[in-house]
């Protein structure tokens, strides 16, 4: 089934066309890369998906609900979780509460405290942060930021994560280990929509792979047809 | 009934002009320094005091006394930034924190102004007269104040576009505020514009109260907060950070105004407000925005 | 097991001592006393929604100042605790107003529409009295100072318990989202729009339940009197003063200016403002955080605190 299509949207920013007519779809439990030099949209396009955007014209679906124009506190609760490129958290947030936000508030339904507390004590050991459940964002290095954008995107139960990013700014050891966790989300059935600049992580992960380019989706495909692909190489050698 | 039109024409640009003048200033201060000075009615309460002063007790001219305070209230302004915000800047995070820090500093200095004002000037309401003589104009009656004010601020205002428009000083001004960054790459000096902005800021509002001044109003050490709101609510009008769309914004306002003022006599500010609101809800990037 | 009742056991201590002043203290020192508590309490309020989210509100005299007359208007006619709760509900209705038509904007925008609130209400009642009823200002009947006093302090201590209910609960805690950063907050499933001008029109209530309050210590009340924009300064400074990370911070800051506020007014009527407008230029330069800030640093070098980074 298609978790996510997105059809023909537009965003235009004064005389920037952000994104131009784009159109592709994600399937249920899929990792899809979306890849493109920057300033080619990608960012732009999460913000449409998650809904920080609305778009000029188009229509983007979610387990075949239209979901175009929504508010991102709605999208999020229907089951669409994100993390930001620049990371985002509460920095005199504790991790704990965190995950607590996203659990409490990324859910339509709530659970009694101690499921609560057991659900969330899950997650934090999913993504490797249980020592740490008490110390505040700001004190965290950046993987382990990055890692607890993913826990408080998962406390919403998302059945899509979209994820801005991940890699920037880990060391390479980080980066095995961050993609070490996409593959577990993968297996839990989440599917993934994920930018990255790091093209061995795009490479060795993705089912399939986006290219964008001023806007315009140049191609898509299986990761082994993108590399070989002539307009993405011009694309990527002209930079 | 033509004559009704004329008055409350040319009563609406007179307020306009002066509202251009004051909304402008404020606009380089907010648009540029990224200091929103809820104290800019305050310069203009000090602007119509000092006029005052020179006038009743000196004899000067208020028209001359345009000259002598333009310099000194531009100083006044600069000197402030320069050692105030110029170091609140410096030690904000961010902007926004930044923004935050000099709304509320300003609100400060508001209580400063006007009780300096208070101590100097007293509180009973004060006023003058100069060229209060009744002049004829296509059948209307028009105080002669009133005719020259407007055309003073006509004047002022054609001036200050001219200094953005053509000189090197106004480029770099204007350059400032669209890309703070850009501008500094391209060797403008970014303190020192920001100390001018503000300085032409408060130059604009001394300037702006002698202006209100001539047009016998009263004068009192409270008058400054309504002005503040005029001000800000034209610069919203206009487009916030946008000079021309200030300018635009006051005469509009002004018209607005006055026209109300014809109807119920009162309820000008509440208008203005109702015109904010409006503006809030449909297009807060105002008439000019991006 | 000590410390869990330390700061109960405080509370506890402060509403006895509370309860029993007026009986050994001179009117005086009551009067005093409860002007001490108005201004702690307008300025907790204002916290539980400013300090929170960051979206500096200068809005606090309006709505003391819609409290003032829906208590002059209906005081003749009913009963204290329903015309307070009148005036506390009226205020919350324009907060919720403002807020839901603002607060979709970035935060200047708010902060220059509550500005102009104060002086907008103002000259809006004026022309109304002056237009409408023909009368300008109103004759109030007034209240002894205890009944006054004792209301206040009840007041106040439904503040605090909020204020303390809100930082202990989920919904505190998505108000802390928000004020740290919205964006992330909106993507973690909070409606920050309905929380923001919920939290809004709930400081706007206890502040207009305040005004309403107090207008019974006054004979005659006018717009002036009813809204005077000093009633927005006073509370951030104090506020900014005493810092809003914890509880006590407000209530200190509160504390001090307010006293000082009571010293001065009586002493230099025209010319206390002056000093009050200096100490919010020097306070925003170099203690931004407050008091409790300068505590927070001391207490940081003094322990080193956990840190993944040193």
């Amino acid at each position: 089934m298609r978790i996510l299509e997105v059809e023909g949207v537009r965003k235009n920013f004064g005389g920037l066309a952000a994104a131009s007519d784009v159109t592709f779809h994600a399937q249920d439990g899929e990792i899809v890369g979306l890849i493109g030099p920057n300033g080619a949209g990608k960012t732009t396009l999460f913000n449409l998906v998650s809904g920080a955007l609305t778009p000029d014209s188009g229509l983007i679906r979610f387990k075949g609900k239209n979901i175009t124009g929504l508010k991102p506190y709605q999208i999020t609760r229907l089951g669409i979780a994100r993390t930001f490129q620049s990371v985002k958290v509460f920095p005199k947030m504790s991790v704990f509460n965190h995950v607590l936000l996203g659990y409490s508030f990324g859910n339509p339904k709530s659970t009694p405290a101690d499921e609560t507390l057991k659900e969330i004590t899950e997650i934090l050991d999913f993504v490797g942060l249980s020592e740490m459940r008490e110390f505040r964002s700001k004190d965290l290095i950046l993987a382990h930021q990055k890692r607890l954008e993913v826990a408080r995107a998962l406390a919403t139960k998302p059945e899509l994560l979209l994820l801005d990013e991940l890699m920037a700014g880990l060391n390479h050891t980080e980066v095995l280990q961050a993609m070490e966790l996409v593959r577990k989300i993968r297996e839990k059935g989440v599917a993934i929509l994920m930018v990255e600049h790091v093209m061995k992580a795009i490479m060795d992960i993705c089912d399939r792979i986006v290219v964008l380019h001023h806007g315009e989706k140049i191609a898509e495909g299986r990761p082994e047809e993108v590399a070989t692909n002539e307009a993405v190489v011009e694309v990527y050698l002209g930079e | 009934m033509m004559v009704k039109i004329l008055d409350v024409l040319i009563g609406g640009l007179l307020m306009g002009g002066i509202y251009a003048l004051i909304a402008a200033g404020f606009s380089l201060q907010y648009g540029v320094a990224r200091v929103l000075n809820v104290s800019h009615g305050e310069f203009i309460m000090l602007g119509a005091f000092a006029t005052w002063s020179l006038y009743t007790l000196w004899g000067v001219n208020p028209l001359i006394s345009l000259i002598l305070c333009a310099p000194i209230f531009f100083i006044i302004g600069f000197i402030i930034h320069r050692t105030y915000y110029k170091r609140l800047r410096i030690s904000s995070e961010s902007l926004a924190v930044f923004e935050g820090n000099s709304m509320l500093a300003s609100f400060g200095l508001l209580f400063i102004i006007q009780n300096i004002a208070l101590i100097v000037w007293g509180a009973p309401v004060k006023g003058y007269s100069y060229l209060a003589y009744p002049v004829s104009f296509f059948g209307a009656v028009f105080s002669a104040n009133r005719i020259v004010t407007l055309f003073a601020s006509v004047i002022l205002g054609f001036i200050f576009y001219l200094f953005l428009a053509r000189t090197r000083l106004g480029k770099a001004i204007r350059a400032a505020a669209q890309d703070p960054d850009a501008a500094e790459l391209m060797g403008v000096s970014i303190n020192q514009v920001l100390a001018l902005c503000f300085g032409f800021g408060s130059m604009m509002a001394g300037l702006g109260g002698l202006l209100i001044s001539m047009t016998s109003v009263m004068i009192t050490p409270f008058m400054g907060l309504e002005y503040t709101l005029i001000a800000i609510i034209v610069v919203v009008l206009g487009g916030l950070g946008n000079i021309k769309g200030s300018f635009i914004g006051g005469f509009i306002l002004g018209l607005v105004g006055t026209i109300v003022s014809y109807i119920q006599p009162g309820l000008s500010l509440v208008a203005y407000y109702l015109i904010f609101l409006l503006l809030l809800s449909v297009r807060p990037t105002g008439i000019l925005g991006k | 097991m000590t410390r869990r009742y330390f700061w109960p056991g405080i509370l506890v201590l402060l509403l006895i001592l509370l309860a029993g002043f007026p009986r050994y203290a001179s009117a005086y020192k009551v009067i005093f006393l409860t002007n001490v508590l108005m201004y702690v309490i307008i300025t907790l309020s204002w916290v539980i929604f400013s300090g929170a989210t960051g979206y500096i509100s200068l809005a606090p005299a309006a709505f003391f100042g819609v409290g003032v007359y829906a208590s002059a208007i209906l005081s003749k006619s009913l009963f204290l605790p329903v015309f307070i709760a009148i005036g506390g509900l009226a205020s919350f209705c324009l907060a919720f107003l403002v807020g839901a038509l603002t607060l979709r904007l970035r935060g200047m925008y708010f902060t220059m529409f509550t500005f102009g609130l104060v002086e907008l209400i103002r000259h809006f009642t004026q022309w109304w009295e002056v237009n409408v009823t023909g009368t300008v200002g109103r004759l109030v009947l007034a209240l002894d100072h205890t009944t006054i006093y004792y209301a206040m302090v009840i007041i106040f201590l439904l503040v605090l318990l909020t204020s303390y209910g809100i930082r202990r609960s989920k919904f505190g805690l998505a108000l802390q989202s928000i004020g740290e950063c919205e964006e992330a907050a909106a993507h973690t499933g909070v409606n920050v729009t309905r929380v923001k001008v919920f939290t809004f029109a709930l400081s706007a209530f206890f502040i207009g339940v305040v005004g309403a309050t107090m207008t019974m210590r006054w004979q005659y009340i006018d717009p002036p009197t009813a809204f005077d924009i000093r009633l927005s300064f006073m509370p951030v400074l104090m506020a900014i003063f005493g810092g809003m990370g914890h509880l006590y911070g407000p209530i200190v800051g509160a504390s001090i200016f307010s006293v000082l506020d009571e010293i001065l007014a009586t002493k230099f009527p025209y010319y206390y403002m002056l000093l009050f407008g200096v100490t919010m230029f020097v306070v925003i330069l170099f203690m931004p955080h407050g008091v409790e800030g300068v505590i927070q640093k001391w207490r940081q070098r003094e322990k080193g605190g956990p840190s993944e980074k040193t």
